[in-house]
């Protein structure tokens, strides 16, 4: 299925290459730059790109494109997950998923890979087994394996791969045994000129923590489960329990992961907590422009909103902005004609703003379009769609182990038209 | 199949002095040196500099007791050993040796090194392997022995036979472990062995949420195919399928429809494998979810492949080559079921942040879901994205009002005004995109849009893209006749300025003049005739080309034949409107979620899928004998007892045993 695979960094080096049969020229690359470059951006290099002998398949995380060579028919699907699945792993075991860091661990990303595909099909992709069979290298093993000459290699086979759970590794240890799950919603939203909610919706994950001694079964239960209109599980999740109770049932990995996506449907009423005042005016004849932007919470449910920024992709014409904020700071990049605002949190009391004028390069016209305000934002202690956990339960261990659910609510793809 | 070597052999390694380093550690006889110097050359592979010449002092170390050691020679070898063949069989007895190791993960590491060597001498080693694994005790083995069949099958596929031999002993195998791997061994090697399937079909269903993600992927794509070929169909209205009764007549048809409707009864191994895909929409993984997708769209009677879209929707908000995909299926999906995604309009909305391409796709589902209902909210947001920053974006949704506009006659004057008001925009872009669309909407209902005409053709002084002012002059020439003030003035501005035209509008400054010369011959003869010389001095070779012909044409000569008494017709004769629709029609002959699908053309090792069969082959070939069954029962109950310990561990009592009465059962 998956033929080759090659890392390639922004500048355009193919900086890691690795092959899971016969391989591969990089030449092939070629094609792939070829496109990049009719591409303005990253992020327009079209992820499917024919060549002549091959197909490349790619994803772009990190400022680092993962090229999959592929030779015939596969869903594309399949191999985008994939490489999707290789950067998270990079990501649990490095930290942080960088040309660097791949570059001074190549020997483990190597290993990494070849466990990861066998003959260009997935062989083991769970994180937990992954890690028996590749330790991930910390200093302390470092340290350990110079002076006792042990690997980092595991020469058993992990005992997920054979049991029903395979994504639980056994023998698990811990002195202080806890559990831990977020539940994080995202608001996407368009909201138009008069401040109408075009369209909006949330979307919801629970992430969990879980460090447990030995093989706990967990349940967890809601008091409105019915707010759940499409959800996601991670393969640990019972389906049938859920069908039937409402009620998540599951034997958890060790230690990082998504427990669970859900949507909630658009019927329910969206709580939007902001409001975006603003006037933003071009004249015909007048080489100057009004900027004035006003930010205000809306329905908060009594909380405070953080975090706040403000993005705007300003038009080409705007050659420079004098703004004062009433908080925070602000930058405008008169080459990419980005507007950042970092205004922090929302007083009540007093509304954060950003006035000011904008020059204009003399003798274009005004631009027609006034430009998107893009919105981020932080809530703690909120779920805004009203979820609630009811109670998190453990069987199959004795033990009493610590709990703990944080809730808070961010802005998605949260954008206002002016 | 293109076999490249080793890439930049130029850059190797770093000069002979490093290498030469390397070989030296690789024979000192402490493990630190040799696995640094693995662990430096694995480096160099990965950067695809060539280290092929340390082969031999590799080699040597196949056998060392330090498994980091061992792990990554097996890297180098796999990477080499093709190139080295001879080399490389020095190390084919520590292989054959390990594969009777006590430990399961050394013997199933044994059997992918040794089938990833592509070494043909060894075939024969290779094909015993396998045989021996596919009936290891541990799964794990024969999960990579299943992995072998598909390398030795591309090695030499004259060993087809006796592999297909090893997946029907495998295909058996009740392990979730093998079950992905060997089906994907029987789509390489051996995927119209059809038969090879029957009595593992139910097996196959009931095993399916239990397989891991990327086997699942791999099953449902084989079991839609063969779903194809042994079910009949569940679609009352077949239309689309039809086309093999062709030549019947409607009388029959009709009456055969109707016979299917009272009889259709769903195939319970049908059903069961509607039933069993469902929860796996579920999935966190996106290709699980699409090839559900997938199987109920081809699979499962219209009423019911509804409940894949709110999935297929949820996949959106997911990383933006995971969207890219999905939304091309919706767009594929939507021309032909609309009712599937009509509910989800708003979810296809366009950000500002959106790439490119990812827009252009939305835009495409938007146009197909717009309906007499919907159409005036997708207008207003359409002009939103008229105004766009992004032009190659604003000129696409031109073209999708103008898909609109063909389509829902309610709203095609609306449209035709939005887009004359555009003309007046400032974006060039703009304007040169409007002018095409209007020109073809104006083609497709020519009757009283005079008023149109004239506005555009004051427009030409300003247009400069050459596209649109093509459109503008042949718009005036094929209604010339609706606009006799205004064409022959047009006519004598751009032959003032034909010398600095492009070849396109050139073409249509002679297009124009012909037409007006046989239809207002009297005004216009002259500027005519100079435009004709213009064009026979012309550089280019179809232009000087035209210019003959059409002056052959219309100018009757004592030479020009019969054809002259026909120039009008030929000319002036009532064109077909250009068709306005989506390159996504049609899209589904290939099976969606597939590479050929995105492709739109057929990929290598593309596997079609077949029609619905008039008349079910015999149902009872899934049937597993009682015979036999009565012997699985045992060999179950040992399987059985082996779980039992392992849900013990995991979970207390209650799920395990639940499992075990139900297996023996």
């Amino acid at each position: 299925m998956i033929h080759s695979l090659f890392l390639i960094n922004a500048s355009g080096d193919i900086f890691l290459e690795k092959h899971w049969k016969s391989a591969v020229s990089r030449s092939v690359c070629d094609y792939f730059f070829e496109a990049q470059e009719r591409a303005s951006e990253a992020e327009n290099v079209p992820p499917v790109i024919p060549t002549p002998h091959h197909c490349l398949l790619s994803v772009y995380r990190h400022k680092i494109f993962f090229v999959a060579v592929i030779q015939s028919e596969v869903p594309p699907l399949f191999v985008i997950e994939f490489l999707h699945r290789v950067v998270d792993t990079f990501q649990d075991y490095f930290g942080v998923c960088s040309e660097v860091m791949i570059k001074d661990n190549v020997v483990v990303v190597y290993e990494v890979l070849e466990e990861m595909l066998d003959n260009g099909f997935p062989l083991a992709t769970e994180s937990n087994i992954l890690k028996e069979l590749i330790k991930p290298p910390t200093i302390l093993r470092t340290v350990v394996n110079t002076i006792t000459g042990s690997t980092n290699v595991g020469d058993q086979l992990p005992t997920g791969q054979l049991s029903v759970v395979p994504w639980r590794r056994t023998g698990v240890k811990y002195t202080n045994n806890e559990a831990y799950f977020d539940v994080i919603e995202e608001i996407d939203a368009i909201i138009d000129k008069s401040g109408s909610t075009i369209t909006a919706e949330i979307q919801g994950v629970i992430d969990a923590c879980v460090k447990l001694t030995g093989m706990p079964d967990l349940t967890l239960s809601f008091m409105n489960p019915r707010l759940l209109d499409d959800v996601s599980f991670h393969p640990c999740v019972r389906f049938k329990r859920w069908e039937s109770e409402r009620i998540l049932s599951f034997i958890p990995p060790d230690g990082n992961f998504r427990l669970l996506s859900y949507h909630v449907s658009a019927q329910n009423l969206v709580a939007i907590p902001v409001y975006v005042k603003h006037n933003i005016s071009f004249r015909d004849s007048s080489s100057l422009g009004r900027f004035e932007i006003t930010v205000g919470p809306k329905q908060t449910m009594g909380k405070t909103i953080e975090g706040v920024m403000v993005t705007s992709q300003m038009p080409k014409g705007v050659l420079n902005m004098s703004l004062t904020p009433s908080q925070g700071t602000h930058i405008f990049d008169p080459v990419t004609k980005l507007l950042s605002w970092d205004v922090g949190k929302i007083n009540p009391q007093k509304l954060p703003s950003l006035k000011g004028s904008m020059n204009l390069q003399a003798g274009t016209s005004k631009p027609d379009e006034n430009p998107t305000i893009n919105l981020q934002f932080k809530i703690q202690q909120l779920a805004i769609s009203g979820l609630k956990v009811n109670r998190l339960d453990m069987y199959g261990e004795k033990y009493k182990p610590f709990k703990g659910i944080k809730y808070m609510t961010k802005a998605g793809k949260f954008q206002v038209r002016t | 199949q293109p076999q490249a070597i080793a890439s930049d052999s130029c850059c190797a390694g770093g000069g002979d002095g490093e290498n030469e380093d390397l070989k030296q550690m690789l024979e000192s006889s402490k493990d630190s040196a040799k696995l640094d110097a693995m662990k430096r050359i694995v480096g160099m592979i990965a950067k695809g500099k060539n280290a092929s010449e340390l082969f031999p002092a590799v080699v040597k170390n196949v056998a060392s007791k330090n498994i980091e050691i061992k792990k990554l020679v097996y890297v180098y070898l796999m990477r080499y050993a093709e190139e080295q063949q001879d080399l490389a069989l020095l190390s084919i007895s520590t292989f054959q040796r390990a594969l009777k190791d006590p430990n399961q993960l050394i013997r199933a590491s044994a059997l992918r090194v040794l089938s990833s060597i592509r070494v043909p001498i060894i075939v024969p080693i290779m094909m015993l392997a396998i045989k021996e694994a596919s009936s290891d005790l541990s799964p794990y083995v024969r999960k990579n022995a299943a992995h072998a069949i598909q390398k030795l099958y591309s090695l030499d596929p004259e060993q087809k036979e006796m592999l297909i031999e090893v997946i029907e002993k495998l295909l058996k195998d009740r392990s979730t472990l093998v079950a992905g791997s060997v089906v994907m061994a029987f789509e390489e090697v051996c995927p119209d062995r059809i038969d090879l399937i029957h009595k593992n079909y139910r097996k196959l269903c009931n095993l399916l949420v239990d397989v891991e993600e990327w086997g699942q992927v791999v099953i449902i794509h084989m079991l839609t195919r063969y779903a194809r070929t042994q079910f009949v169909s569940p679609w009352k209205t077949v239309k689309e399928y039809n086309e093999n009764n062709f030549y019947e007549s409607d009388g029959e048809q009709k009456e055969k429809d109707r016979n299917v409707k009272k009889t259709y009864t769903m195939d319970p191994d049908h059903r069961l494998l509607l039933r069993n895909t469902k929860p796996l929409l579920q999935s966190r993984n996106a290709a699980v979810v699409m090839a559900v997708a997938q199987l109920y769209w081809h699979l499962a009677p219209k009423s019911e492949a509804g409940i894949v879209s709110k999935s297929l929707v949820r996949l959106l908000r997911s990383n933006r080559e995971v969207q890219y995909i999905v939304l091309q299926n919706i767009a594929t999906m939507s021309i032909q079921r609309k009712g599937m995604f009509e509910p989800y309009l708003k979810s296809f909305y366009v950000r500002s942040t959106d790439p490119t391409m990812i827009k252009t796709l939305k835009l495409e589902i938007l146009t197909n879901l717009a309906n007499e209902a919907n159409i005036s909210t997708l207008l207003r947001e359409f002009q939103t994205y008229v105004k766009s920053q992004d032009k190659q974006f604003a000129a696409a949704t031109i073209q999708a009002i103008g898909r609109c506009a063909t389509n829902i006659t309610e709203v095609t004057d609306t449209c035709l005004n939005g887009l004359v008001c555009l003309l007046s925009n400032r974006d060039e872009t703009v304007v040169a995109e409007s002018v095409v669309v209007i020109k073809k909407l104006l083609q497709t209902q020519p009757a009283h849009h005079g008023e149109i005409i004239k506005h555009m053709a004051k427009l030409l002084d300003n247009i400069t893209v050459p596209v649109a002012r093509a459109s503008i002059l042949w718009l005036i020439g094929e209604y010339c006749e609706r606009v006799p003030k205004i064409a022959p003035d047009v006519l004598r501005k751009t032959a003032k300025s034909f010398t600095n035209e492009d070849d396109l509008v050139k073409l249509q400054i002679l297009n124009l003049g012909a037409k007006l010369y046989l239809t207002n011959s009297k005004q216009t003869k002259l500027l005519t005739q100079y435009v004709l010389n213009l064009g026979k001095y012309d550089q280019s070779y179809d232009i000087r080309d035209r210019t003959r012909f059409i002056r052959q044409l219309i100018v009757p000569n004592e030479k020009s034949g019969a054809l002259s008494k026909y120039a009008k017709k030929i000319f002036l004769a009532q064109k077909p409107a250009p068709l306005l629709e989506s390159p996504f029609k049609d899209r589904d002959h290939f099976q969606l979620g597939t590479l050929s699908h995105t492709l739109n053309s057929r990929a290598t090792g593309y596997l079609e899928l077949s029609d619905w069969p008039d008349v079910a082959p015999d149902p009872a070939v899934r049937n597993v004998e009682v015979a036999e069954s009565v012997s699985w029962k045992l060999k179950i109950f040992k399987f059985a007892t082996y779980s039992l310990f392992i849900f013990n561990e995991r979970n207390g009592s209650t799920v395990g045993h639940f499992h075990f009465t139900c297996r023996l059962n």
